[in-house]
């Protein structure tokens, strides 16, 4: 059992990581640590999508001394998902941020329950 | 007085409405439901496969040709580089477009319409003593901090070197670690410090919304033409005529360094135009 947790080591920190940024994003009141929370969940993705493609005993994938032996590097793949997910978070974080921003002009507060028991109550 | 204060008071509102006990419902129930989905999702990452085994099902062919044939067929050092830029091009034309895309959408939720040159005047006259609502037109948006010693000495020897820095990593993102996307982060950086330190009296003079359009949409312009030719050649088996150059030279790998700048400029003026945005309401 302990030697089943060990050889998926970087799978479970993911998962911890993203049920405490999911957990973030239950339990805090105000909009600008929920959106902390968010960021941590996409971290969280980021670790699972890079291990994935390590291989024990090789090298990153630039081409060193001439050997373009498929032997000697790790699987390049999965780096390529992560730029993607990191121009995705980046696209997002910016979005939340904007409409916290709009939504405090309203109503001078960063409380979500707040804002919108006075957005149902106006409307 | 104190009593219709408190009555108006944002927890008193919302302790008022929700009780207590369905308060408490919501807390158990959540800490249930974060420790379920613990466990759920450490469940199935225990069945996947081991980290590192080199048998693992997605060290497939696919890797394979493109380590062993990269070299050869890109003209690219780095083998990331190569995958992104050239074989799976379109993909990163689909994130640039995305963060144009998230320009866009910023500058209308955020974007104070109506300000001119004569309001950043005026404001910039009024002295220390008028500052009332944090969002009325005359406000701490356009009051900048003339005399910030420290920042303007501090910017004065560091802005050069990270933009330097900056460009150097854009440029070699086929021979090293590094590309458009983390060169543009850090050139977006340079140019954030530089604002702060300095103003936008300043930095206008070669960074505003005219410089961050034609940027921008020339960039990704650049980036959909050049990209383009593989449409005729792929489907027909042409071999395009570009040179791929001696591995390891920066003119070297065909258009993966066009590629490469068109990426770090969108990214410089995105980074660039969140901040002013948020700071000032206009680019």
């Amino acid at each position: 059992m302990w030697n089943l947790i060990v050889r998926h080591l970087n799978d479970l920190v993911a998962v911890a990581l993203f049920v405490i940024g999911f957990a973030d994003l239950l339990f805090q009141k105000n909009m600008i640590k929920k959106v902390i929370g968010l960021n941590v969940m996409d971290s969280s993705i980021y670790l699972l999508l890079a291990s994935q493609g390590y291989i024990t005993g090789r090298k990153a994938p630039i081409i060193t001394d001439g050997v373009t032996s498929a032997e000697y590097y790790i699987n390049p793949i999965p780096s390529g998902l992560v730029l993607t997910g990191i121009v995705v978070s980046v696209s997002v974080t910016a979005l939340l941020l904007s409409m916290t921003i709009r939504m405090y002009k309203k109503y001078h507060s960063l409380d979500l329950d707040y804002c919108l028991m006075m957005a149902r109550g106006e409307g | 007085m104190k009593a219709e204060r408190e009555r108006n008071d944002p927890k008193t509102i919302i302790s008022g409405k929700i009780s207590g006990k369905l308060k408490a419902v919501y807390r158990v129930s959540a800490v249930v439901l974060a420790v379920l989905l613990f466990f759920m999702l450490a469940t199935v990452m225990i069945g996947m496969p081991d980290i590192g085994n080199k048998n693992n099902p997605d060290n497939n062919e696919v890797a394979k040709r493109y380590i062993e044939n990269g070299l050869e067929e890109t003209g690219a050092v780095n083998i990331v580089s190569g995958m992104i830029l050239d074989y799976r091009a379109f993909d990163t034309f689909g994130e640039s477009c995305v963060l144009f895309a998230a320009t866009i959408c910023v500058m209308i939720m955020l974007r104070i319409d109506g300000q001119t040159k004569e309001d950043d005047e005026e404001a910039n006259k009024i002295t220390f003593g008028i500052r009332e609502s944090a969002f009325s037109k005359i406000d701490s948006r356009n009051y900048e901090p003339e005399n910030d010693s420290i920042l303007k000495k501090s910017a004065i020897l560091v802005v050069p070197l990270i933009l330097v820095f900056g460009i150097y990593v854009v440029l070699n993102g086929h021979i090293s670690p590094g590309g458009g996307f983390s060169g543009g982060a850090i050139l977006g950086a340079g140019l954030i410090l530089f604002l702060s330190a300095f103003g936008f009296s300043a930095t206008e003079k070669f960074m505003n919304a005219k410089t961050v359009k034609i940027t921008t949409l020339v960039s990704l312009l650049v980036y959909c033409l050049a990209k383009s030719y593989s449409f005729f050649t792929g489907a027909n088996h042409i071999e395009s005529g570009i040179p791929l150059g001696t591995p390891g030279a920066i003119l070297s790998s065909g258009l993966i360094l066009v590629l490469n700048i068109c990426v770090g400029l969108v990214v410089a003026c995105t980074m660039y135009s969140f901040y002013a945005l948020v700071r000032r309401g206009r680019i």
